[in-house]
């Protein structure tokens, strides 16, 4: 279902308490905020409309749904917007009072939808939101029109909730928490959420309700409702947590990526502290002055703000100190769609530097994911002493699911491993030696007998004194790229979804199309068509088998949220002739393309090379 | 303050007092010769033992330039960053670490042009680092163009018709962004420059002290007016806390004063005494430094030396650091965090 109104009409907050109150029932949910850059467009205006999507079931769900069965539309804008993504047969809830003749001007339509036949495939249901939230506040003392008016979309909400059974306690707990220092918008909002769920119960209007139970398929443990966002820095603090190293954010203000910074802000009890710097390059230098110092430094940005610590990123690189760069993918070039989501940073975090500047890469795959890739690196960028980046995108960092909360066994410890002085006076510190990883030694200031100067300069084997040697220089380059390389040696292998081991296809995925890949891929095989599904996590290095994986199936599909990124490297790298699937709108991936262009690449006739 | 006192320990019970050798570095210097570079290397050596920050402690963060190499010659920690990102490096590195002793070496390119934006976000935020800015008005690293500071009209490799762009003044630059520590010193008076270093240090907070340094090869004798020996003394104005501002040379010595029209005024000091302004550092109003900052606009001309500012404000983090919930490592805290909010559990098989 789907909650459609003005960026003003509080739609967020309506779709956020309806998906706390089905995670509490213990539904499996995934959703889909979709809101404007703007903050406030002009109201009743098409780009002001914005949208909450949630999909739950008693199955485990994969993806927020490609289109809702349900559609609740607060003005006629929000109707129009959202018309072409609806399924024939859907139900559209509409706050009839909206729907004046100056809202429908704004919207585009000469003749009211409510009133000509271009709503015959849908059920429509007109319900007076606005008479009937204000009337529900007429005798509460001290409640103004103004609150009134402004709790429609807790009417909304109550009529939802009544539709699919939604527990009330949840919301309305919540109602008191939030408005306990405003007893009338306190009153006017619980009046609303009971006024609709009151007119979902008594009006035959809806004639059915639906009972969604508790889902079953779900591993046992103990659950919370999470975003990406929350997760990935709940990762972060696990790492600082588990590596006893205090963390730092700094971050400057972009979307989609400033949430990170607030939710890390709140938690300087954990040792964590948060610059909010003066632009993405301060912010980079930041960070990396607290990995110097020892401490874990993080910077975290969206796209354009890669662009501007790339160089920062490169001298992280060359000193080999630990340091995690968050990159919540949005669309671009330039400013692009900056609250749309896509997956076209890829290749500029394999090479967005100058000169051959490797580092790792880990990309999270579901908004609870985010946990455990943050966490990943971190380990990554301590135990390795390397820049890391984390690619997660606007659609994981928004979107929301059920989240088994890990126990604090299940997560290793990490090692800072910080140098110690050398035991006697003869013995040299060099702060370029390596182990057996191809891993230098961290000395962070504060240690007697460890005083050495590092640099961006081009740095002597051992020693890391300057070095303009030639030969020496070829040394490093191979010396910094097998020290990434190497980490493929630690991890997991790719695994393959393949459950007779014969499928005619594999679909190869990355990062946030996780649940929709698997929700394709499943469709395809109630089908009765064979098809396997890999995800990669380690965008670098590469797990490694996966040249092998690629090898054992005829036929490769590498769907993608850019032009085909991966796949390019895929291609380059293993000789394979992956085919790519690629979606450029701002919006995620379908379940219902996908299956479409899997069936379709199965049928293909097999390119056999000349 | 004592040197004795000042001993680095290495951890094997071998003691000793510190020493200028203690902070030099076994890597050759490779400036020019008759780099200024020299003089301000020198003189912070020597300086470094009196200080009372053993070399594991203190911290030397450098930019792109000529004085970006300044990081390798001393015997103490230190990072060689990118152009102009010094200030933010250290930044990280005092907002995490504050028993270190941080240093930022940069010049007037690093500094007041790529960097620019960072220098005065490093002075408005109070970070507790110490700023040497080496000003020769011209790139050297980069052979010879014109710099933020070089004057209009300079005729250089990339203006070879005359910079047409005004330059910066970086004390008024630094006393706009509201610098707690603002001083000029000159790379030729060893003396002085060690003075300031070392109220430099003392300083709580963000200390900038620029550095007029000269660049025999690209801009030699830049300076010279302040520095040499026939004309100094009429174009020094030094600054002395406390002390009425006057200069020149016996017979024809002059003060600064308040002129009618609110601003200042350099006037005869025979019939002024009384007129002539007293120097506070202190001040908490930085309008009157800034005054005395653009006293000169070249240093061609009677040009304040000395400290224009010194005074207390809260430093960046120190608000952080008070906090006293910090516990790094806590798992339980860490476990009651994952658990905040709505959970539901969901029994085994």
């Amino acid at each position: 279902m789907r909650f459609a109104g003005d960026s003003g009409d509080g739609m967020q907050l309506a779709g956020g308490r309806f998906t706390d109150a089905t995670a509490v029932l213990g539904n499996d949910l995934a959703t889909l905020p979709d809101f404007p850059a703007e903050i406030r467009a002009p109201a009743g205006t098409i780009p002001g409309v914005s949208a909450f999507q949630i999909h739950f079931a008693s199955r485990d769900i994969l993806t927020p749904g490609d289109a809702p069965n349900v559609l609740v539309a607060m003005n006629p804008a929000a109707l129009k917007a959202n018309l072409a993504s609806l399924p024939r047969g859907a139900t559209i809830i509409v706050n009839e009072d909206a729907f004046t003749r100056r809202n429908l001007e704004k919207a585009g339509y000469p003749v009211s939808p409510l009133e000509d036949d271009s709503l015959a495939e849908f059920t429509v249901h007109r319900v007076p939101m606005t008479t009937l939230t204000t009337r529900a506040s007429e005798a509460l003392e001290g409640v103004g029109t103004r609150d009134a008016g402004r709790a429609k979309n807790l009417f909304a909400l109550g009529l939802l909730s009544w539709l699919y059974d939604r527990p009330t306690e949840v919301t309305e707990r919540w109602i008191e928490g939030k408005f306990a220092s405003k007893p009338a918008a306190k009153a006017a909002n619980l009046a609303a959420f009971q006024a609709g769920w009151s007119f979902g119960e008594t009006t035959e209007m809806l004639d059915v309700q639906y009972k969604i139970l508790p889902a079953v398929d779900v591993d046992p443990g103990t659950y919370r409702q999470i975003n990406g966002t929350s997760a990935t820095a709940l990762g972060l603090l696990a790492g600082s947590v588990r590596a006893r190293l205090p963390l730092l954010l700094a971050s400057y203000p972009i979307t989609p990526a400033s949430e990170l910074l607030h939710e890390l802000a709140k938690h300087e009890g954990l040792g964590v502290r948060t610059v909010q710097a003066e632009d993405e390059i301060a912010a980079a230098g930041v960070a990396l002055g607290a990995a110097f110092g020892g401490h874990l430094g993080i910077t975290s940005t969206s796209g354009p703000g890669m662009d501007l610590k790339a160089e920062t990123i490169g001298l992280a690189l060359m000193l080999e100190l630990p340091m995690v760069i968050v990159d919540v993918q949005r669309a671009g070039p330039s400013t692009g769609l900056p609250t749309k989501t896509e997956q076209s940073d890829l290749l500029m975090a394999l090479y967005g530097r100058h000169g051959d500047a490797p580092l790792p890469i880990v990309a999270a795959r579901t908004p609870g994911d985010c946990f455990r890739s943050a966490f990943e690196a971190v380990q990554i960028a301590i135990e390795r002493r390397t820049p890391v980046i984390l690619l997660t995108d606007g659609f994981l960092a928004n979107s929301s699911e059920p989240w088994r909360i890990p126990s604090l066994e299940e997560l290793p410890e990490i090692d800072p491993g910080f140098a110690v002085a050398p035991a006697s006076e003869e013995e040299t510190f060099l702060p370029y030696a390596r182990d057996e990883r191809g891993v230098r030694p961290w000395a962070p200031p504060g240690t007697p007998g460890l005083e050495h100067r590092i640099g961006g300069i081009e740095k002597q084997d051992g020693t890391g004194n300057i070095s303009y040697d030639p030969a020496n220089h070829a040394t490093m380059t191979r010396l910094r790229a097998e020290k990434v390389s190497k980490i493929a040696a630690d991890l997991p292998a790719l695994e393959v979804d393949d459950p007779d081991g014969d499928a005619d296809v594999l679909v190869l995925g990355w990062g946030s199309t996780y649940g929709s890949i698997r929700a394709g891929v499943r469709r395809v095989r109630d089908r009765g068509l064979k098809v396997a599904q890999a995800h990669v996590r380690y965008i670098n290095p590469l797990p490694a088998n996966i040249g092998e994986v690629l090898r054992a199936y005829p036929k490769v599909l590498v769907p993608e949220m850019n032009t085909g990124q991966l796949v390019k490297v895929l291609r380059a790298e293993f000789l394979v002739d992956c085919k790519p699937y690629n979606k450029i709108t701002g919006q995620p991936l379908y379940a219902a393309e996908l299956e479409e262009a899997i069936v379709e690449l199965i049928e293909a006739p097999l390119e056999v090379p000349a | 303050m004592s040197a004795t006192l000042h001993v680095n320990g290495n951890g094997n019970g071998h003691e000793h007092r510190l020493t200028k050798a203690d902070f030099q570095s076994d890597q050759e210097t490779r400036w020019c010769p008759g780099c200024g570079d020299y003089a301000i290397l020198n003189a912070v050596q020597t300086l470094m033992p009196d200080l009372g920050v053993p070399t594991e402690k203190t911290v030397f963060v450098t930019g792109i330039g000529c004085a970006g190499r300044f990081a390798y010659y001393m015997d103490t920690y230190g990072m060689h960053s990118i152009h102009g990102r010094a200030a933010t490096i250290a930044t990280g590195l005092a907002t995490t670490r504050e028993d270190l002793s941080i240093w930022v070496v940069s010049g007037d390119g690093d500094a007041l042009s790529i960097g620019g934006n960072h220098l005065i976000h490093a002075l408005r935020r109070n970070v507790p680092v110490k700023i040497l800015l080496f000003n020769n008005q011209i790139y050297g690293l980069t052979k010879g163009q014109a710099s933020p500071t070089s004057e209009r009209g300079k005729i250089t490799k990339s203006t070879p018709f005359g910079s047409h762009d005004r330059p910066f003044n970086p004390i008024a630059l630094a006393l706009g962004a509201e610098a707690t520590f603002v001083a000029r010193t000159l790379d030729r008076d060893r003396k002085h420059m060690t003075e300031v270093l070392r109220q430099a240090a003392e300083h709580r907070g963000a200390s900038l002290v620029e550095i007029y340094q000269n660049c025999p090869v690209f801009n030699d004798g830049a300076f010279f007016n302040l520095t040499e020996k026939d004309t100094k003394v009429a174009a020094q104005i030094r600054l002395e806390h406390g002390q009425p501002i006057s200069f020149g040379p016996e017979g024809h010595e002059h003060g600064v004063a308040r002129a009618e029209d609110g601003g200042l005024e350099i006037v005869p000091l025979a019939g002024n005494e009384q007129r002539l302004l007293v120097h506070d550092q202190h001040r908490e109003d930085p309008s009157l430094a800034f005054a005395l900052a653009r006293l000169a606009d070249r240093p061609t001309e009677p040009t304040p030396i000395g400290v224009f500012r010194q005074v207390e404000r809260p430093i960046h983090g120190a608000a952080a650091s008070e906090n006293p919930g910090r516990h790094v490592g806590d798992t339980a805290a860490l476990d009651h965090l994952l658990h905040a909010g709505d959970t539901w559990t969901i029994a085994g098989p």
